[in-house]
């Protein structure tokens, strides 16, 4: 075992704000419209500009005639490629936190198109209808070469990635002998899944606004998931000074991972404000919203070989992804499989093909919630051949230990999901045989898969201001896209100090507050709730310190591991009458505030020796007409595991929409190109399809006790994705359940269940 | 979007005094607008009929209902007289949209809405229903949607609407006023089939201006059911949907009503369809054999051939569903 630092304090308090239902602390503010998004702030004399888009998907632009536009009384400006100023030289200057290797995209750069709907020319105009409408009028010619867009065609063509992005794993060498074991196993699986696709499609469109102040500073309200990420992109790329910037983003309309690069708009809106010395907004239309990063499509082969009592023998998992071809978009889609089970004969493949379509970018689970749904489905398969129930064949490949690495995982709880989601389902009660169930005209199917995330940590800092009021300020430069993060770093920071939720705020989504990278991951709990702790730690001793000093203190001589704190007071933990107002001891020490700043990093000693993640087991049953192979979500139970909960009100949110989205992957989610023209076709809400109310069922979220002592001083690890992971391949496997035909394309539309009922 | 004039017409006449080429009139709003964003159509001048006295729901002498073309898909599709006289109108309309959608707009509207191709949306893209000539984008593109029945080789789109597949199935009569006076248009021949003239919806002619939707007296009441089937519970445009209303002796079946929604360029009747289960009894066979008849001339396209089987099944499930249901059936 690794010594971890104690944790002084926290959660000594049964009454403490941690693992308590809090409602958001920003909800009021939000539902009264009083939080304003990145679209919403002005000056009086705010230009706007509008992006024009591409027509094709690669070639290059012959001749741009921007006269008809600029002709319109009211329109300042037409920018293109022709017109743009010298900006940053070296691909380095381009990057940013999140870029994967490769030379990232330069809007405006030069006449090449590589890919459809690429931003060609911004038009500034007064308004913003007349930006629009003038956006109209430009008139671009293009000389088309050939492209490829379809995966399919262009999966021979793959090659192996290396280390390519940040928190990217190569998948471990193969381990057994996996062709051989394969083959000699008696009962074998093996088969092709292919996922669709998906744009993240937040509500909130992708949106800048820049104020250009009178001194020359500029305050950029952006929609993104790592403010400091943006600050440094556009300091680099637009040569600025990094006081001259502030970049801001306290509310974020959703995101998923489309914010955790700068996205274009940004440049545009910069590009703008820099060289008109004015004040823009530059918004996304919702077409424009598939011209930037997306999850990329997949086709995968699992083969799976087992012994007739389940055994595991033999397991390949092979991937091949779309990425572009000016940067290696990688994320980890196979390894999880190599971590699942216990098998002892594995491979691993995972390879990219390059296509010409704009970088694909991290959404919700990337990686898992393609890859992990291929091998429950192939898990499923195993199991029917085998006249097995597939929970018995997954707790009897349960792996113990990370089978990856060898290590041991920080806590895995995975067996306590599959018993108390299985007993809340009522499993035990399903009837093995495909088409066994039904009500009427509706075959009905349960399925099961687990799921699994990894619990990251990454490296922040906070700032902690207290009052004599007893008020507490903390901050950080971290972002709240909706999962409650406010609300989270509150808790943490009352609870540490024995406050009210009321009196602490907690600031984020600013530049110059303390660092904290973008919020991806499911890491901000454990990234920044850590240094949230840290720093709040460092004003306790302080306090604690400055109570022994003070005249007559009932708290002398107190040792810093008896003392508690509750109600704004500083209490002795074994007499509690003992105690001092946190004003009575600020006010008796003359102390008018106490400010502290403070860091916090991964046990990275632990980290090196242990698999740290998050598991589920999610259970669905659907309903799935006989006649027409429409399919209904009737049920979802998710167990997760997860560690600490900070919050189960948020946390469960957090889960219950990474559920709906599940739905969508399972069953609507799907971007259409027509490869001829290299182009998205269904690009809007009416035609690209997510799931609505009438779509979704009761979702029943169990948090399983888990205990880490190992992950961060918080014990918790992060729910933002693992909610998604399972659940397409539970819904697959429970249409088979209930139909018997087995699909293994998402997403599962009725033609593909029609097919199969034939 | 760009720039154009508008007036707000005082009477019908005015309205259509002010039709003059590049005029459109404009009523709830929710497709002539999203289509002028995206730049697919591009009036320059919009006539606001949406206040017109156009909206009530009345008696006609025949004693059918005259649906005023201003009246709101979702005040038609609640009119009490409407749910129990037409419930499958009633149950049409409100699986189009949602609440929102319904609430803005109007009957005439609904009848005159555009496609919803991909292509037709996307200006990028060719389509010789938005720019005559340029070719279809969907003929070997991206099709799902698109259409197996009437379609030419110029264009394979569907027309989207919930509501007409319902008055199709009804017979219902679409009234007119008009530059050349008024008329009436029996429902099947107001949409036409695209054959080489696809940027051609409709028979109304420019300055036409919808003044209501009267339907007969009969309205298939105790025997009919809408069923739309679609990619999502709710919220999308019918894959196929199917309008089935019977008149029963017994389980004989005396007279039958069937349109198909989402397979062709206009709700899709076919009297020998019909032919073929009048006088028979109520089973499904027959029920299937009606439908094959209906889809005999069907054709697929790479992703929609399953639309051909779907509305086989569709019209079973929808006629079965109509001849056992007794009474109206509430949404
Ligand atoms: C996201 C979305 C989903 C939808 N889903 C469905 C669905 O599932 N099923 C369905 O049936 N519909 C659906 N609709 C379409 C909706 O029903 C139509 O947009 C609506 O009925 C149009 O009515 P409106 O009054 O708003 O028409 P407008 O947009 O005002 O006009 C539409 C057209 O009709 C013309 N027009 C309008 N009134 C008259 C008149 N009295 N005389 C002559 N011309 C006239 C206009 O000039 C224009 O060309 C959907 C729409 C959206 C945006
Ligand atoms: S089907 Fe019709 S509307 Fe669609 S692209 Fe072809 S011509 Fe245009």
């Amino acid at each position: 075992m690794i010594a971890i630092p104690s944790i002084p304090g926290f959660l000594t308090e049964p009454n403490g704000p941690i693992g308590k239902p809090v409602s958001r602390v920003d909800g009021r503010k939000k539902v009264t419209g009083n939080a304003h998004y990145a679209a919403e702030f002005t000056l009086p004399d705010l230009a706007h500009g509008c992006i024009v888009s591409s027509a094709i998907a690669r070639g290059r632009i012959t001749r741009i005639d921007t006269a008809a536009a600029l002709a319109l009384p009211g329109v300042i400006h037409v920018f293109t490629h022709e017109n743009r100023p010298s900006l940053a030289w070296f691909d380095r200057k381009w990057k940013d936190d999140d870029a994967p290797k490769g030379a990232p995209f330069r809007p405006l750069y030069d006449a090449e198109i590589h890919h459809a709907l690429q931003p060609v020319a911004l038009v500034v105009a007064d308004s913003f209808e007349l930006a629009r409408y003038a956006a109209r009028l430009v008139h671009i010619e293009y000389e088309a070469a050939p492209h490829q867009t379809d995966l399919r065609a262009n999966r021979a063509n793959s090659f192996t990635p290396g280390k390519d992005k940040g928190g990217f794993q190569p998948p471990p060498k193969p381990r057994g002998d996996p062709e051989q074991a394969f083959l000699a196993s008696p009962v074998r699986v093996d088969a092709e899944f292919t996922q669709a696709a998906e744009y993240h499609n937040p509500m909130e469109m992708h949106a800048t606004t820049v104020l250009h102040h009178d001194d020359g500073t500029l305050t950029v309200h952006d929609k993104t998931q790592g403010v400091q990420n943006c600050h440094t992109y556009i300091c680099n790329v637009f040569g600025l000074a990094k006081s001259a910037v502030r970049v801001m983003s306290p509310f974020v309309g959703g995101a998923f991972g489309s914010g955790l690069r700068p996205q274009h708009q940004l440049f545009m809106a910069m590009l703008a404000a820099t060289q008109l010395k004015r004040s823009i907004r530059v918004e996304l239309s919702r077409p424009q919203m598939f011209s930037f990063g997306h999850r990329p499509e997949t086709i995968q082969r699992v083969a799976l070989g087992a012994d007739r009592d389940g055994t595991l023998r033999a397991l390949i998992h092979e991937a091949v992804q779309e990425s572009s071809r000016n940067e290696n978009y990688v994320e980890i889609v196979v390894n999880w499989s190599g971590q699942q089970y216990a098998c002892d004969n594995v491979r691993l493949d995972y390879t990219l093909s390059r296509l010409d379509v704009h970088t694909p970018l991290d959404q919700r689970a990337p990686g898992a919630a393609t890859g992990v749904p291929a091998l429950e489905i192939a898990m499923d398969e195993l199991a029917c051949k085998l006249g097995m129930d597939p929970l018995d064949l997954r707790l009897k490949n349960y792996a113990e230990t990370d089978p990856n690495t060898g290590n041991p995982f920080s806590s895995k709880e995975l067996r306590a999901c599959f018993r108390h989601g299985a007993e809340r389902f009522g499993w035990a009660k399903r009837s093995p045989a495909p088409r066994s169930m039904r009500d009427g005209r509706e075959l009905i199917g349960w399925g099961m898969a687990a799921g699994v995330w990894d619990a990251m940590q990454g490296q922040a800092a906070a700032k902690a201001v207290l009052g004599v009021d007893g008020k507490l300020v903390v901050s950080s430069a971290t972002a709240d896209i909706g999962t409650g993060t406010y609300t989270v770093m509150t808790q943490i920071a009352a609870d540490v100090l024995g406050l009210p939720i009321e009196e602490v705020t907690f600031c984020l989504g600013d530049s110059s507050l303390p660092a904290a990278p973008v919020e991806g991951g499911s890491w901000t709990v454990s990234t920044v709730g850590s240094a949230v702790k840290a720093v709040c730690d460092r004003v306790r001793s302080q306090l604690i310190a400055l109570a022994g000093k003070l005249e007559n203190s009932p708290l002398k001589g107190v040792a810093e591991e008896d003392m508690v704190f509750a109600d704004s007071h500083l209490i002795v933990r074994n007499d509690r009458s003992r105690r001092l107002s946190i004003t009575e001891v600020m006010r008796g020490s003359g102390t008018l505030s106490i400010e502290e700043e403070a860091r916090a990093l991964p046990y990275l000693l632990a980290r090196a020796r242990h698999t740290f993640a998050t598991h589920s087991a999610v259970f669905v049953e659907v309903r799935v007409d006989e006649d027409l192979g429409t399919v209904r979500v009737a049920r979802v139970v998710s167990a997760i595991a997860a560690g600490r909960i900070i919050n189960p009100k948020t946390a469960r949110s957090q889960i219950q929409g990474a559920v709906v989205w599940g739905i969508g992957m399972g069953l609507e989610e799907e971007a259409f190109t027509d490869h001829r023209l290299g182009r998205v076709m269904n690009h809007d809400y009416a035609e690209y399809h997510v799931p609505v109310n009438a779509d979704v069922p009761e979702i029943d979220v169990l948090f399983v006790e888990e205990h880490d002592d190992m992950v961060n001083a918080l014990g918790a690890k992060g729910v933002g994705e693992i909610g998604i992971v399972g659940v397409p391949a539970a819904i697959a496997n429970a249409i088979h359940h209930a139909t018997g035909v087995r699909v293994r394309d998402f997403p599962i539309t009725l033609d593909k269940v029609l097919a199969g009922l034939r | 979007m760009r720039s154009f004039t508008y007036s707000r017409a005082g009477s019908a006449a005015e309205a259509v005094g002010r039709a003059a080429a590049g005029t459109a009139f404009v009523a709830g709003g929710t497709n002539l607008l999203d289509l002028m964003k995206a730049d697919v159509l591009r009036p320059e001048g919009l006539v606001d009929i949406s206040r017109l006295p156009l909206d009530r729901i009345e008696e006609t002498a025949e004693g059918g209902l005259r649906l005023g073309a201003l009246a709101r898909n979702a005040d038609t599709a609640y009119d009490e007289r409407v749910q129990t006289r037409y419930p499958m109108l009633s149950k049409a309309i409100l699986a189009g949209a949602s609440a929102q959608l319904r609430n803005m707009a109007t009957n005439g509207g609904n009848l005159l809405q555009r496609t919803r191709c991909y292509y037709f949306y996307d200006t990028a893209t060719p389509c010789n229903k938005r720019q005559p000539g340029s070719g279809c984008g969907a003929i070997g593109g991206v099709n799902r949607i698109h259409a197996i029945l009437g379609a030419s080789d110029q264009c394979i789109a569907v027309h989207p609407s919930d509501l007409c597949v319902a008055l199709a199935a009804l017979e219902a009569v679409v009234r007119v006023t008009g530059p050349d006076g008024e008329r009436s248009i029996p429902f099947a021949e107001l949409h036409r089939l695209p054959g080489d003239r696809p940027e051609i919806d409709t028979v109304l002619r420019p300055g036409d201006l919808v003044t209501a939707i009267d339907l007969p007296a009969r309205g298939f009441a105790e025997h009919s059911t809408y069923l739309k089937i679609r990619d999502r519970a709710s919220y999308a445009f019918a894959l196929v949907s199917v309008a089935a209303g019977l008149e029963m002796d017994g389980d004989t079946v005396r007279d039958a009503r069937l349109a198909l929604g989402g397979v062709a360029h206009k709700p899709w009747r076919d009297p020998e369809a019909e032919a073929a289960l009048i006088g028979k009894p109520a089973t499904p066979d027959r029920f299937r054999a009606a439908a094959r008849v209906l889809l005999r001339d069907a054709k697929g396209h790479e992703h929609n051939s399953f639309k051909i089987e779907l509305a086989e099944r569709a019209i079973v499930r929808a006629l079965t569903e109509a001849a056992e249901r007794k009474g109206a059936s509430r949404p």
